[in-house]
C-alpha cells in the first residue's frame, strides 16, 4: 500500500524539502514507522515518548482529522493521501 | 553617519519561545516547534515601565507597546489604531441578576467592532517587519473584517479565508475593504487547516497562523486596559467567551504582567471561561477533568466561537483551572436571551459571542460557581449588527400601525391596557 505525505515546513529538513513523499504502511502507525526508515528521525517529532501522536499534531487521513477515525490504527488505503499538520493555529 | 545593519526592532521581544519545551526560536514567520510542534510564544526582555509612561501613550491600545512585540512608535504607522475601548459599569444588568459589581468590556467599539482589530494591529506590525506584501488569515468573521481593513489601510493587499456559511454580516463587512475574499465550503476547522497548508506554499503573512505567536500577544490589551480602567487593580473574576482559547489565556498573562511589573496589586483573581453548548469542547474537557480537548463537529449560532479544534484549549484549562475559575457553556436559546438581557439593561448590542458570555455568568451563579459579591468583568467580543439573524425571529416590531393618530392609538391601548 502506498501513499503521499504532505510534510508540513517544520519537517522538511528530514525531506531534503520535500513538500510531499511517497511512503508505504497498511496502517498511520506503519507510514509513520516507513517514514521514519526513509527519513531518520522524523518519527520522534510527531510522536510522543509513548509513541503516541503528539497532543499538538493534526494528522488527516484522506481530509479526515484521524483523531475523529482511529488514531494510529487509521486504516491508510492504496494511494490514500495524509497530511501533518501542526495544531496550534487560528483563532 | 552609521549605515543601519540591524534586523527592523521587535522592541522587548527576544525570541521566540515553544511553551512546551522551551526550545527558543528567532523572531521570524513561524508559529510551530519543529521539536515538538508546540505552539511559540514571544519572549521578552522586559525593562522597567511606569503608570506614567503608560498613562501618557496614545489613546489606543499602543499606549501598551513596551509590553508588545512591536518597534516603538506605532500609533504612527498606518494601521486602524484600536483599543481602549469603553469598560462599562452594568448597574442595570447587576440588578436583573442579583450580582453587587458587574462590568462590561465592550470591545464592540473597535474600528470593525471586534477586538480582532487588537491581534491584526500587532500581527500587521510584524507582517511589515517580515516584509509581507499580504496579510492574510483563517477567521470566522470577525477577524476576516479586521484583517481585510488593515490591510486596506496599510496599503497592503489582503486574501482571507472564511467559511462559506457565515452570517451576511460578516462577508459583506470583510468584502467591502476591498481584498480577495475566499469563502470555503467547510468549517472552520476545513479553513484552518487549509490556511495552515496555503500558507506553508504562499509567501503571505496569516496572522493568526505563521504570525500567530505575534497576534495572540495582542489580546494582552484588553487585561492591561481592564487593569488601567478599573483604576490600576485587578478585578475578582473575568469572563471570557472561549473560541480558540487564546483570549482567555492571554488576559491571564496581562493580568500577571501587570502585577510582575508592579502595575497593579499582587492579589488573587479567577478565569472563567464561556462556550456555546452546541460547540463545547473546552467546557466538556473542564467537566471531565480532562487535560487535553477532543475535537467536536460545531453547531451553533455562535459562530464567531464555534472552532471545534481549539489551538489553546489545554492553555485555557490550566490557566482557569489555576485561578480556581470554571468553564460552562449554555444551549442557542440562553445565548439569545443573554443578548437581549444585554440590549435591554445596559443598551449594548453585543453579537452571539457576547450573548454566551452573559448567559454563561448568569449560569455560573446559578451553579454557585461564581459568588454575587465577586465582582466581575464580562467580556464582549463584538457587535451584535454582524449576527441579526441570531435575534431577529425575537426582536420583531412591538406594533406595526397604519399612519393614523386614531389606529396608533387603539393598537397602544391594546398593548398597555
Amino acid at each position: 500500500m502506498s501513499a503521499t505525505v504532505r510534510i508540513p515546513t517544520i519537517l522538511r529538513t528530514y525531506t531534503d524539502g520535500a513538500a510531499e513523499v511517497t511512503v508505504d504502511g497498511a496502517t498511520l502507525g506503519d507510514v509513520i514507522s516507513d517514514l521514519d526508515s526513509r527519513y531518520g528521525g522524523i518519527a520522534p517529532r510527531v510522536l510522543d515518548d509513548q509513541g503516541q501522536l503528539r497532543r499538538f499534531v493534526n494528522v488527516y487521513v484522506d481530509d479526515d482529522d484521524v483523531r475523529f477515525l482511529e488514531g494510529l490504527a487509521t486504516p491508510v488505503r492504496d494511494g490514500a493521501s495524509i497530511s501533518i499538520i501542526p495544531a496550534v493555529a487560528g483563532g | 553617519m552609521s549605515v543601519a545593519t540591524e534586523a527592523p526592532s521587535v522592541g522587548a521581544a527576544r525570541a521566540l519561545k515553544c511553551r512546551e519545551c522551551s526550545t527558543l526560536f528567532p523572531l521570524d514567520a513561524s508559529f510551530a516547534c519543529s521539536e515538538c510542534f508546540g505552539p511559540l510564544e514571544v519572549d521578552y526582555d522586559l525593562s522597567v515601565i511606569t503608570r506614567e509612561q503608560i498613562e501618557s501613550g496614545p489613546a489606543s491600545m499602543w499606549r501598551y507597546e513596551a509590553l508588545l512585540p512591536v518597534a516603538p512608535g506605532a500609533a504612527t504607522r498606518p494601521g486602524l489604531n484600536p483599543g481602549l475601548s469603553r469598560l462599562v459599569p452594568a448597574y442595570n444588568l447587576a440588578r436583573a441578576l442579583g450580582a453587587r459589581a458587574v462590568w462590561v468590556k465592550d470591545d464592540s467599539g473597535n474600528p470593525t467592532h471586534s477586538f480582532k482589530d487588537r491581534v491584526v494591529g500587532v500581527a500587521l506590525e510584524n507582517a511589515r517587519r517580515l516584509g509581507f506584501e499580504v496579510l492574510s488569515c483563517a477567521s470566522t468573521g470577525n477577524l476576516a473584517n479586521a484583517v481585510a481593513a488593515a490591510a486596506a489601510r496599510a496599503g497592503i493587499d489582503s486574501v482571507v479565508f472564511t467559511p462559506s456559511n457565515l452570517e451576511a454580516g460578516k462577508l459583506v463587512t470583510t468584502a467591502v475593504y476591498g481584498g480577495t475574499l475566499v469563502a470555503v465550503q467547510g468549517s472552520y476547522d476545513d479553513v484552518n487547516r487549509l490556511c495552515t497548508e496555503v500558507a506553508a506554499q504562499h509567501p503571505w503573512g496569516f496572522v493568526n497562523v505563521n504570525l500567530r505567536p505575534y497576534y495572540a500577544e495582542g489580546s494582552k490589551t484588553v487585561g492591561f486596559e481592564i487593569a488601567e480602567q478599573l483604576g490600576w487593580r485587578l478585578p475578582d473574576a473575568i469572563v471570557a467567551p472561549v473560541a480558540s482559547g487564546s483570549l482567555l489565556t492571554k488576559v491571564d498573562k496581562a493580568f500577571r504582567e501587570f502585577i510582575d511589573h508592579g502595575l497593579v496589586d499582587r492579589r488573587a483573581y479567577r478565569v472563567f471561561g464561556a462556550q456555546a453548548t452546541g460547540c463545547s469542547p473546552v467546557s466538556h474537557a473542564f467537566r471531565e477533568g480532562h487535560d487535553v480537548v477532543r475535537p467536536v463537529k460545531p453547531d451553533t449560532i455562535a459562530k464567531s466561537l464555534a472552532i471545534g479544534n481549539p489551538a489553546d484549549g489545554p492553555y485555557a484549562l490550566d490557566v482557569v483551572r489555576r485561578t480556581g475559575g470554571a468553564i460552562a457553556d449554555v444551549s442557542d436559546a440562553e445565548i439569545v436571551d443573554g443578548i437581549r438581557l444585554l440590549a435591554s439593561t445596559e443598551g449594548i448590542f453585543a453579537e452571539t459571542a457576547g450573548g454566551v458570555v452573559v448567559a454563561t455568568y448568569r449560569a455560573l451563579l446559578a451553579q454557585g460557581l461564581i459568588d454575587p459579591d465577586e465582582e466581575v468583568v464580562l467580556l464582549n467580543t463584538g457587535d451584535g449588527l454582524k449576527t441579526l439573524d441570531a435575534v431577529a425571529p425575537v426582536c420583531p416590531p412591538t406594533l406595526t400601525v397604519t399612519p393614523g393618530f386614531d389606529a396608533f392609538e387603539a393598537a397602544y391601548a391594546e398593548l398597555r391596557p
